[in-house]
């Protein structure tokens, strides 16, 4: 009972604050309805018991993803009326991904209901590993059966890293000083000062 | 909680629920309490130690200052600037004050004595004070002034930042403990040090943790030296700027409500939570809250104190602390703790 209702809740949020992130002119508060719905969607994780993958997708997604998201998103300068004017020139383009998506959709619910599909063995029995934490089986399953599809995926996002900075990355520009936080803290008032007392009308020589 | 209200005849449905509402109750009002002492106690550490007297009139000893205060704060109009994103500039303030609020129902009071048991315990503070930077950035950009925003910009560079360091420093206790559940944590720390000393602080491994645990927990709930994201001196009073009377209060309160937390974990995760500081069967005499009290208190005066004697960062060597000193130090660590256990605990 109580679950029924907290899936119906979850899920109602989810869809509710998705259709929001596309509808909302506005695109801050655009990303803060995807958050909604990151957030929901991490509460319908809990409810099948996953509670490791919903912490996860709060940390993650909640957490980082969407806070340089809304990073990005609040720098904006947003014109609203060239914002509509622009509208009808991309609107082939928005009906051709919205046939893509719904044809998606249809194949979608389509193999949904053809039967589930069952992850974790070629045969297609999944064995649930019962009595013992997600995080114990999840990493069971990483370090063990997938150690290796997991540490390419791993390689492969270090290379997405490296990349990353060697876009951003420019030699030479950076020429603003470089300060040597050691140096600065091992200078001693006595380095960089002088007590003098000058005879009257006589300067100080420096 | 539950056995005693099914004793009084209600079904386990109705018992669960009421000792859920129960156990929320009495945990946030003693936290608000606490919280109006807080702020008190921070005042007159500070005070003491600028050889002034604070807060002093309302109330013996001016203890009751903070809920004059809160009276005086609740009755002041509410203004809201007509440029603001309306919404979103009341939501903020919320958000600040239900997440701060939200992470203590994870942690461990007692034996046994803990709002959700869960296993990810430990991940689940992760997440919500990752939720905390919402409440910053938001009140930021729906004020639509300069220096909110710009102390929106801050917050959210420096928490992001800090909060790396952070889920490494907490790997490292995690894999010690073997466990996310903050009890099990509790529990794992059991005379650690030479059979005698309750806590991860007394080992080699993990005090250069707690310490980094520390500077980062400062960094992470913007307490000076890293309270940047309000510093008066250049940004006003940063994302607070534009707001007044109970929007302004929220703020408040939830970032006292965050110190207390971040106290909390420093107390919970290395010093042993509500265990005795020392393994003396005679110590156990003294109930296990009493003990976690007075370690939070101990890292609140610890907290006021630097406040009161260290000069605020700048950003640069704020930025340059995180992500090039901490960062690559936490992360030796999670390689060494980890060898040394496979070494010794888990080695063929």
């Amino acid at each position: 009972m109580l679950q029924a209702i907290a899936f119906y809740l979850f899920a109602a949020l989810v869809l509710l604050s998705a259709v929001f992130t596309i509808l909302a002119r506005n695109p801050v508060h655009s990303v803060l309805w995807l958050i909604l719905a990151f957030f929901n969607a991490a509460g319908l994780m809990v409810i099948i018991g996953a509670e490791f993958i919903a912490m996860l997708l709060v940390i993650v997604y909640v957490g980082a993803v969407a806070v340089l998201f809304l990073f990005v998103v609040m720098m904006l300068d947003i014109d609203f009326a060239e914002l509509r004017a622009s509208f009808m020139k991309n609107f082939p383009l928005g009906i051709a991904i919205a046939a893509v998506l719904l044809a998606e959709l249809v194949l979608g619910i389509g193999v949904w209901q053809s039967g589930g599909l069952q992850l974790g063995v070629a045969s297609g029995e999944a064995a649930p590993l019962l009595g013992r934490s997600n995080i114990e089986s999840i990493g069971a399953l990483l370090y063990g059966r997938y150690l290796f599809l997991f540490e390419s995926a791993g390689l492969i996002l270090l290379v997405a890293m490296v990349g990353a900075i060697v876009l951003t990355h420019r030699e030479g520009r950076a020429v603003r000083g470089h300060q040597n936080i050691g140096k600065q803290i091992a200078r001693r008032p006595g380095d960089a000062t002088v007590n003098v007392r000058p005879e009257i009308g006589q300067g100080v020589k420096l | 909680m539950i056995p005693v209200f099914e004793g009084w005849g209600m079904s386990y449905e109705a018992a669960w629920a009421t000792s859920t509402i129960a156990g929320i109750l009495l945990i946030a009002l003693p936290l608000m309490l606490a919280v109006a002492m807080v702020i008190y106690v921070d005042r007159k550490i500070w005070a003491a130690m600028a050889l002034r007297r604070g807060p002093n009139v309302v109330g013996p000893f001016g203890l009751l200052q903070s809920f004059a205060d809160g009276l005086k704060v609740f009755l002041q109009e509410t203004i809201i600037p007509s440029a603001a994103n309306k919404g979103l500039f009341l939501i903020a303030p919320i958000i600040t004050f239900t997440v701060a609020l939200a992470a203590w129902a994870v942690v461990p009071f007692n034996s046994g004595a803990v709002l959700a048991d869960i296993n990810v315990g430990l991940l689940y503070i992760l997440a919500v004070s990752s939720l905390g930077v919402y409440g910053v950035v938001m009140s930021g950009w729906a004020s639509n002034s300069k220096y909110p925003f710009f102390s929106a910009m801050r917050a959210a560079a420096q928490m992001i930042s800090y909060e790396v360091s952070i889920g490494f420093i907490l790997i490292c206790v995690v894999l010690w403990a073997g466990s996310f559940n903050m009890n099990a944590i509790v529990v794992a720390q059991r005379g650690h040090g030479l059979g005698i000393v309750n806590g991860f602080f007394f080992n080699l491994l993990l005090f250069p943790m707690w310490v980094m645990f520390l500077i980062s927990s400062l960094a992470e709930t913007a307490r000076a030296p890293f309270d940047l994201t309000e510093a008066e001196s250049e940004l006003v009073a940063g994302y607070q700027t534009e707001y007044s009377s109970m929007s302004f209060a929220l703020f408040w309160l939830g970032e006292y409500a965050n110190v207390l937390l971040m106290c909390t974990l420093n107390a919970v995760l290395f010093f042993g939570g509500w265990l005795p500081p020392l393994e003396i069967g005679i110590l156990y005499w003294v109930p296990g809250f009493v003990w976690l009290l007075l370690k939070i208190a101990f890292f609140f005066f610890v907290f006021s104190w630097i406040k009161a004697t260290v000069p605020r960062f700048r950003y640069d060597q704020l930025m340059r602390l995180g992500w090039k000193v901490f960062l690559p130090l936490s992360l030796a660590f999670v390689v060494l703790v980890s060898g040394w256990l496979m070494f010794t605990r888990y080695g063929a």
